[in-house]
């Protein structure tokens, strides 16, 4: 069993490799001009049973090291040592690295998380995928995104959950982008590197700094060494950390690539917001908590992150028209809770938010993708009155939009729950400052109605009104969306995925046991009606129209999500690209201008030099002479 | 000298004799081996790379520290010069570098062009001559343990390099390679007065004896003015900005091979010398530049970033991406710290592999569409050619340093050197080092993904002959007819000699990213005993 976690890891990873280099192996050549399609589809085939029998073997293994800690973590009921090896050491003339893969009550219950959703996406992409010539190597980065996942949960060693945090930076790049004809998908992809990757050179760094103060890398060295490191050292190192958990979990200022990253397939956004990627930000602050508790202006700053992200994108969501960009907003304002859990002190209650956050949030981009798919387009303008249509997708996607605002019995009402109670808490005691304290409960109140108005936005203009749907021309969808099917429900494969998630979206809540505040319970479920009713009067008025309307004059910004994006460029990408401009010409006229403008003066003291060679012969005896001499003065000077 | 029987002695020497008398014998028999001439390189470039291997396998690794395999007899006694050479945990990586690129480039030239026809096409007796001296150079200045056979080596170098951009070059060839020979010959003159200043002082050239005696004898001014001169000469051909302008010229105009032998390991020559002269035989001066050093090398890294995001011709971008690279090596160098080194010494060899590979896929490119400005490549690389494209990214996002592949560990180790350099080192300065590294870091991301967003995304502009008959008002059957095959012939995928030469890069980049342990065990005790003297 200690091999069970490096076993959980590699197995996807090897199936990425042999997915991209096997699918098409052995490669017969097509037999007639339709073959290549056929070849295709073969390859799919075995593609698909390549990624998904070592995810479902790897999600095994992930439920057997949870079994005996189930939801330890989240109760706080026993220490349970990490079940785990170290498989050597690599020295680096410094501090070594050790290569651990572990589970401890956190990554075991992680683990599971991670894998049953890409379990289901893979399964989910098979149907969703069916005709994409590129399915195989799709499907190779999910497992490879799987993997790398996995490496940051089980990892032991701080080094080596960045090499995980890194790769999972890469896949996201290539899956955002799988779409590459069209420009936008291109610029989407690069765009969620980078900015992730800003994030994580601090991230880098603050390991430097967590693992020189400690003299190792290992988390467990690190979490003991904390109480004897001076307050300047733990509050550096957080914010340094606190960088790359923007970047990765889409937290103000770094947040601005996930919108952008809908250009990928529907599945990967699933993926992204659910299992993977944005997880892992609220992850590494829960598995050093220590550090950060004993840090409390980090734990300030963060919250006024949070305080600021959620309320923001939940604004944002609201105003937005294209369905996966609300749930992308949406995942931003529902990651700044987590955040803000964790500011308030309550890893456990974040860890809960974020497990139930991407059971739901999993099960309503796999909703919005058969909407999408069988829409045609991801616009909400183009549907409306899709609940006859999509009776199964409707009722599951209720159930998520449910679990959203937090309406009980659904999951997220408990988590959201623990996470608010978190914060009334931090309000009174703990370490926030006062002001930081007020600022995240007000904020998180106030997101909890916007939420419920932006969710019963979403659900009344997709499922309700007047169909809009306009027939788009088959068989060759643009790329950028998926190809359209011509049936009323979306195939099997896509259809088992959902219904089984939302099983844990429904009634995961309960596991987390059920101590709740009934006062707050009660606050958060009238406010999130409140802003329901409020969208519902709107949408009642006049189906047709949007409700976003009811912003008023705040609409326009809230669309743009604050101009964020806009003041970037000018701020960064222009100048950087006006620099790199300016440092070629520099290159070019100055640097080098210097060496061509010394070899031009070497050729214009050769010219003078050539006057002396003038073939006269007395002209030459007189230089020699005059060079003996000077010689031989210098030798009676010199000795 | 160590160990028993005639093997290791034999070894080094066979390195070199080997394709020493293989450009020998082009010269003696050039009639019998005319017919034969792709095989000979081959044969004698594959004999090198087995030789390399068995080094390899005979190394003994649990003294990576001191030289193995040591010969030393007297060359030249007049001028104290001594046949010595020798290998340690340092060099062993960068010969078998050496020898690995070197069959490679062989096998690039001789499977490749054969199929086409148009083997080696101008003077290939000359090309294959070239080659082999080339690689006599390179593997001697890994080996050698002498001050002046190092400088010998290490010069011999520039000639073959010369010519090979000079005969086999580009359009601008002419300037390019008078360029790169001149600017590199005057860092050598620099090298050289500092090697005979540490002569003048010490009275020997033996880098063995110098590097234990840890700069003693010699006053701290002497070592900072003999660290300055050797530095200058080594900076040329790292290269160090702001004395880089030679690189992106010659890699522009060099031949496929010459670029990925010149960005595989004659950059390598630069910093290794670094590693194994200017550092251990000059403790002191090392402590006193390497404050400039680490400026000039991080001035480098974002200099060759942004240099290249604003680069439109592919081969200059890789080129301009090198002087970001060895900024990294320089800065690992500069921190003197066991760690630092050890990421320099890394990320040498990942340069190596990678920036080979992108030479090769930028030459392949270029092959096919006869050009490597990115705007007339138009994009769609992944659409029409889509294993070249995927190997491209791949190449590229090793080479922007991510983790799990070779790229990440130099750089990563040489930051973490510069986040606690040595004592007797500015920290704060260090700091900001590292600091700005980090961000050049995130350029050099940058400037890959738009390379690949450029190239390999997008819609595949028409091809060449469409285009032509599409331009043509009154398209000429005859024409477009004698046009489309040369269009297809040219947009041709991977082809095996092409995949056979880039698989092995491909492996070892994989290899070391996912046990970077194989390299650091190697050259971490070797780096403590250089960096004894150091407090």
């Amino acid at each position: 069993m200690t091999t069970f976690p490096l076993m959980a890891v590699l197995l996807p990873f090897v199936a990425a490799f042999a997915g991209l280099l096997l699918s098409r192996r052995p490669h017969r050549p097509p037999p007639a001009s339709s073959g290549a399609r056929a070849a295709d589809r073969q390859a799919g085939t075995r593609a698909a049973w390549i990624a998904i029998i070592p995810t479902a073997v790897s999600a095994a293994l992930a439920a057997w090291l949870a079994w005996d800690r189930g939801f330890a973590f989240l109760n706080n009921t026993g220490s349970g040592a990490p079940t785990g090896h170290t498989y050597g050491t690599i020295i680096t003339g410094g501090i070594p690295i050790s290569l651990t893969l572990q589970a401890d009550n956190l990554s075991a219950l992680l683990g599971v998380l991670v894998t049953l959703v890409a379990l289901a996406v893979q399964v989910y992409s098979v149907g969703y995928l069916a005709d994409d010539p590129r399915y195989p190597s799709y499907s190779a980065f999910i497992s490879l995104f799987t993997s790398a996942m996995l490496l940051v949960v089980y990892a032991g060693d701080l080094l080596v959950l960045y090499v995980g945090w890194e790769i999972m930076g890469l896949c996201s790049y290539l899956l955002i982008g799988h779409w590459w004809e069209d420009r936008g998908n291109s610029r989407a992809a690069v765009k969620a590197f980078l900015v992730t990757r800003l994030g994580d050179v601090g991230f880098l760094f603050g390991i430097f700094v967590l693992g020189s103060a400690a003299g190792s890398f290992r988390v467990a060295d690190v979490l003991a060494k904390v109480p004897e490191m001076s307050q300047a050292t733990l509050v550096t190192a957080t914010l340094l950390l606190l960088a790359g958990v923007a970047g990765k979990s889409a937290q103000v200022p770094l947040h601005t690539w996930l919108p952008d990253a809908m250009a990928g397939p529907t599945p990967i956004s699933a993926l992204i917001h659910a299992a993977t990627m944005v997880a892992a930000g609220i992850f590494i602050v829960a598995r050093l908590f220590p550090a950060f508790l004993a840090a409390p202006p980090t734990m300030d700053v963060l919250a006024v992150l949070a305080a600021v992200g959620m309320l923001g994108a939940a604004l944002a969501a609201l105003a937005q028209d294209d369905l996966k960009r609300v749930l992308a907003y949406s995942t931003v304002s529902q990651l700044a809770y987590m955040a803000g859990g964790l500011a308030a002190g309550s890893d456990t209650a974040a860890i809960f938010h974020l497990v139930t956050h991407g059971a739901f949030k999993a099960l309503l981009f796999l909703c919005a993708g058969v909407v999408i798919h069988h829409v045609g387009s991801n616009l909400m303008t183009r549907m409306g009155g899709l609940r006859r249509e999509l009776p199964i997708t409707f009722t599951t996607m209720t159930i998520g939009l449910a679990a959203l605002m937090g309406i009980p019995p659904a999951s997220g009402f408990f988590s959201k729950d623990a996470v608010i109670a978190a914060m009334d808490d931090a309000v009174t005691a703990g370490t926030l400052t006062d002001a930081a304290a007020l600022l995240l409960y007000g904020c998180a109140l106030a997101t909890v109605a916007v939420t419920g108005a932006y969710a019963t936005r979403a659900w009344l203009r997709t499922f309700f009104g007047r169909a809009r749907a306009v027939p788009v021309p088959l068989p060759e969808p643009p790329p950028g969306t998926a190809h359209v099917v011509d049936v009323t429900e979306a195939p099997r494969t896509m259809l088992v995925p959902v219904v089984l998630l939302a099983v844990p979206a429904l009634l995961l809540g309960l596991a987390g046991g059920l101590h709740m505040e009934v006062g707050v319970a009660a606050v958060g479920v009238v406010l999130a009606l409140l802003g329901a009713g409020a969208v519902y009067a709107f949408w009642r008025m006049d189906p047709l129209a949007d409700p976003a309307r009811l912003l008023g004059p705040l609409r326009a910004p809230c669309e743009q999500a604050f101009y964020v994006d806009r003041g970037y460029a000018a701020l960064f990408v222009r100048p950087v690209l006006a620099l790199a401009r300016l440092v070629v010409r520099t290159d070019d006229t100055v640097v080098d201008g210097a060496v061509r403008g010394s070899g031009r003066t070497v050729r214009g003291l050769a010219g003078v030099l050539r006057l002396a060679q003038n073939g006269n012969v007395q002209l030459y005896v007189s230089g020699l002479l005059a060079g003996v001499l000077l010689i031989a003065v210098g030798a009676v000077v010199f000795t | 000298m160590t160990g028993t029987g005639w093997l290791p002695v034999a070894l080094p020497v066979a390195l070199l004799a080997v394709p020493l008398l293989g450009a020998l014998g082009l010269v003696v028999l050039p009639h019998v081996l005319r017919p034969v001439l792709r095989a000979y390189g081959l044969v004698l470039s594959g004999v090198t790379l087995a030789l390399a291997a068995l080094l390899v396998a005979t190394f003994d690794y649990e003294r990576p520290a001191s030289p193995q395999f040591e010969l030393d007899v007297p060359w030249i006694p007049g001028l104290g010069l001594r046949l010595h050479l020798g290998i340690d945990g340092i060099s062993l990586p960068l010969v078998a570098l050496t020898a690995l690129l070197t069959f490679l480039c062989f096998g690039y030239l001789s499977w490749g062009r054969a199929r086409a026809g148009e083997f080696l096409r101008a003077r290939p007796r000359a090309l294959v001559f070239t080659l082999l001296v080339l690689e006599v150079g390179m593997i001697g200045t890994f080996l050698a343990l002498d001050l002046l056979l190092f400088f010998v080596f290490f010069e011999i170098v520039l000639v073959p390099m010369y010519f090979l951009i000079g005969i086999w070059g580009g359009e601008g060839r002419r300037a390019a390679s008078i360029k790169f020979i001149l600017y590199t010959l005057l860092g050598s003159v620099v090298m050289l007065l500092g090697l005979l200043l540490i002569w003048a002082q010490t009275g020997t050239f033996d880098i063995e004896a110098l590097a234990a005696a840890h700069g003693s004898g010699m006053a701290r001014s002497v070592q900072i003015l003999a660290f300055v001169a050797i530095g200058i000469g080594l900076a040329v051909k790292t290269p160090m900005w702001p004395l880089h302008t030679w690189l992106p010229d010659a890699h522009t105009e060099a031949p496929t091979t010459g670029s990925v032998l010149l960005a595989g390991v004659l950059l390598k020559m630069g910093t290794y010398g670094f590693a194994r002269i200017a550092i251990p035989v000059l403790p002191e001066g090392a402590l006193a530049v390497a404050p400039w050093l680490g400026a000039l090398a991080v001035v480098g890294i974002v200099y060759g970033s942004l240099a290249c995001l604003a680069q439109r011709d592919l081969k200059r971008m890789i080129a301009y991406s090198s002087v970001g690279h060895m900024g990294f090596v320089l800065l690992g160098f500069a921190t003197l710290t066991p760690t630092g080194i050890n990421g320099a010494l890394f990320a040498n060899v990942a340069h190596g592999l990678i920036t080979g590979l992108l030479f090769f896929l930028a030459g392949a490119i270029k092959d096919r569409y006869h050009t490597a400005d990115m705007t007339a490549l138009g994009g769609g690389l992944l659409a029409t050619l889509p294993r070249l494209g995927s190997v491209l990214t791949f190449a590229a996002v090793a080479s922007l340093g991510l983790p799990g592949l070779a790229g990440f560990w130099g750089e990563m180790l040489a930051l973490l050197g510069a986040f606690r350099p040595a004592d007797g080192l500015p920290r704060g300065l260090f700091l900001t080092y590292m600091v700005i590294g980090g961000l050049g870091a995130v350029l050099t991301a940058a400037y890959f993904l738009v390379m690949l967003s450029r190239v390999t995304h997008g819609r595949p502009p028409p091809l060449p002959a469409e285009a032509e008959a599409e331009a043509v008002a009154e398209p000429r059957v005859v024409e477009s007819l004698a046009a489309r095959p040369v269009a297809t012939l040219a947009h041709r995928d991977v082809r095996p000699y092409e995949l056979l030469a880039w698989t092995p890069l491909v492996a070892l980049i994989l290899l070391f990213g996912l046990w970077p342990g194989l390299l650091l065990s190697l050259t971490t005790p070797a780096v403590h005993t250089l960096l004894g003297a150091l407090p």
